[in-house]
């Protein structure tokens, strides 16, 4: 065997198994974020989203995202990976129903493993915005529709050889199929959904403190550990020029969206507030993630500083339009999904994947690449987000999709798992903390009035 | 006999301890409770949002003495958690109508 083959597979099954890993991450952010009642919850929702994801997209998913077809969805070799298939063979080399991935010089397991952890990442981002009133049941029948089909389809246009790509739209490892497509899904839950009792009661904006951020700190470092897999990963070879260099593009993102999102929630909210500094982290790895094979250091660093600072404005934008997202899922994935997509539009430098994307606008090649990466992010967003919309609709008309609202008080673990995440702790501190009725979270602060009783400390 | 209810705040547990052991008192119950008096709360600020803290962590200590100490304890537990800041807490003193041993169901002063 061709030590190539063998090295390239290596390679591809230890980043594929990083991204798996990613998982881990994100049940420790989301559940870091939101409150102890509702911990046993998010964990199973995460937990089983990937066993979902792996049957669906072994089901169908990889079919209609790989198969040969159309322009819009794949066609042959559509159900439990039985197509036609010679590789590792490469190229003109390669003979079989899935041609758009006939690049990849690794068996087609390998290619299915890879590309499925892939898909299981953008279903785990809707479980984040969706928490602690989603019910159980409609996530996990949500997450196999968009594993299936919605996930497959976009992914077609732009990995499988489908529409977008021919139009000259680069997404090297997935801002817009994974990231942005997680977060349109997300949107679309939430505004079906509503916002959690008690957020944005008379009119103001309630914090509901996450119960661990000890939890949430180190799911990011998960979660950063992970996207080393993501990135590099997506050469799916062991180019070692190529690969170095991405981890490095990767990690400068990592970085300046760490330093920007805490200098800004410094300036601007007061204090550099711990949950900012890890969405900033997160959101400046999701926006290199387009680019990261296409553009420099320096401009990876520009690009995660931008991204650092995005998201801590979302994040509150959200909160002032009344979009609950209790971990930042739609800052972090779907706003620098989109942000990162563009980016590549204005970063791309052709020097380093030459012949792909060619120069973006910043370093003298016009327009053209930036025009198809707007089209892809409209054209992924209307449709991601309108059947979603469907997808969501239709659950809310039949199973429903939001918990009662005495479930949604007494807390998801013990209304749809019967069970309780910390059960030695008898009482859930928040129970007594400032609050006036029904577990509600604590009041916003109140404006007092100089010279009132209340203002004179004795 | 006399139950003394102290609240506290939460740093001063240990001189309290030391204090009421240095008296010859070593058996005592606490809890952790959350008060609110004339000690205002604090701003807490999440993402974006600030909210208001106004029940605030304190140590609630509860020792049942013979009625001679009663003001003697009472007084070391002022000088031991006083800061003379706001907040320094509050103490009650409640009759107790009789005392038992579980072990060996002794009753009375001799059961404290």
């Amino acid at each position: 065997m061709d030590p190539k083959i063998i090295v390239d597979t290596l390679w591809v099954l230890f980043t594929a198994m990083l991204v798996f890993f990613m998982n881990t991450g994100f049940a420790m952010v989301e559940s870091g974020f939101a409150r102890a009642k509702n911990t046993v919850n998010i964990l199973s929702k995460n937990f089983i989203v990937f066993a979902v994801s792996s049957l669906a997209f072994w089901l169908i998913g990889w079919g209609l995202m790989f198969g040969n077809g159309n322009g819009f969805f794949g066609i042959e070799g559509l159900f439990t990976l039985g197509g036609a298939d010679n590789s590792p063979a490469t190229n003109d080399a390669y003979e079989g129903a899935y041609s758009a991935i006939g690049w990849a010089g690794v068996p087609l397991m390998a290619k299915f493993f890879f590309q499925l952890v892939f898909a299981g990442t953008a279903a785990t981002i809707v479980s984040g915005a969706v928490a602690e009133r989603i019910k159980y049941i409609s996530f996990i029948l949500f997450s196999f529709i968009m594993v299936a089909v919605l996930y497959p389809v976009t992914g077609h246009w732009i990995w499988g050889g489908g529409w977008l790509a021919n139009l000259g739209f680069w997404d090297f490892a997935g801002s817009t199929t994974v990231h942005s497509v997680g977060g349109w899904a997300a949107l679309a839950g939430v505004l079906l959904l509503g916002s959690r009792i008690g957020k944005y009661k008379d009119g103001s904006i309630h914090p509901i403190p996450g119960h661990s951020m000890p939890l949430a700190t180190l799911g990011a470092f998960i979660l950063w550990l992970g996207w080393f897999g993501f990135n590099p990963g997506s050469t799916m070879a062991a180019d070692v020029d190529a690969i170095a260099r991405i981890c490095i593009t990767t990690n400068s993102a990592a970085a300046a969206g760490i330093l920007s999102s805490t200098l800004v929630s410094w300036l601007v909210l007061g204090k550099p507030d711990l949950s900012m500094t890890i969405n900033g982290c997160l959101g400046g790895l999701v926006a290199i993630t387009a680019g990261c094979a296409f553009v420099s250091v320096g401009s990876s660093v520009i690009i995660g500083f931008a991204a650092g600072a995005i998201v801590v404005f979302a994040v509150v934008g959200f909160d002032r339009v009344k979009i609950d997202d209790p971990v930042g899922a739609l800052s972090v994935h779907l706003v620098n999904g989109i942000f990162g997509t563009i980016a590549v539009g204005l970063f791309a430098q052709d020097v380093f994947s030459p012949g792909t994307t060619g120069d973006g606008l910043f370093f003298g090649g016009g327009f053209g690449l930036l025009t198809s990466q707007l089209i892809g992010v409209a054209s992924v967003g209307a449709f991601t987000f309108g059947l979603s919309l469907v997808a969501w609709s239709l659950l809310k008309a039949t199973v429903g999709i939001r918990v009662s609202r005495e479930e949604e008080v007494e807390g998801l673990d013990v209304g749809e798992h019967g069970m309780s995440a910390y059960p030695e702790f008898a009482s859930s501190p928040e129970r007594y903390s400032a609050m006036s009725d029904e577990t509600m979270p604590p009041k916003p602060k109140r404006r007092v009035e100089p010279g009132s009783e209340v203002a004179v400390e004795h | 006999m006399k139950k003394i209810e102290a609240i506290i705040r939460p740093h001063k547990l240990d001189d309290v301890r030391e204090a009421l052991s240095e008296e010859g008192i070593r058996g005592m119950t606490m809890i952790e409770v959350k008060g609110i008096g004339r000690q205002k709360g604090h701003t807490e600020v999440y993402r974006g949002s600030e909210y208001q803290i106004d029940f605030l962590p304190k140590i609630k200590l509860e020792v049942v003495v013979p009625d001679e100490i009663v003001d003697k304890i009472v007084s070391v537990i002022v000088r031991s958690a006083r800061t003379g800041s706001v907040g320094d807490g509050k103490i009650f003193i409640i009759p107790v109508g009789e005392v038992v041993r579980v072990r060996t169901e002794e009753v009375g002063e001799e059961a404290l």
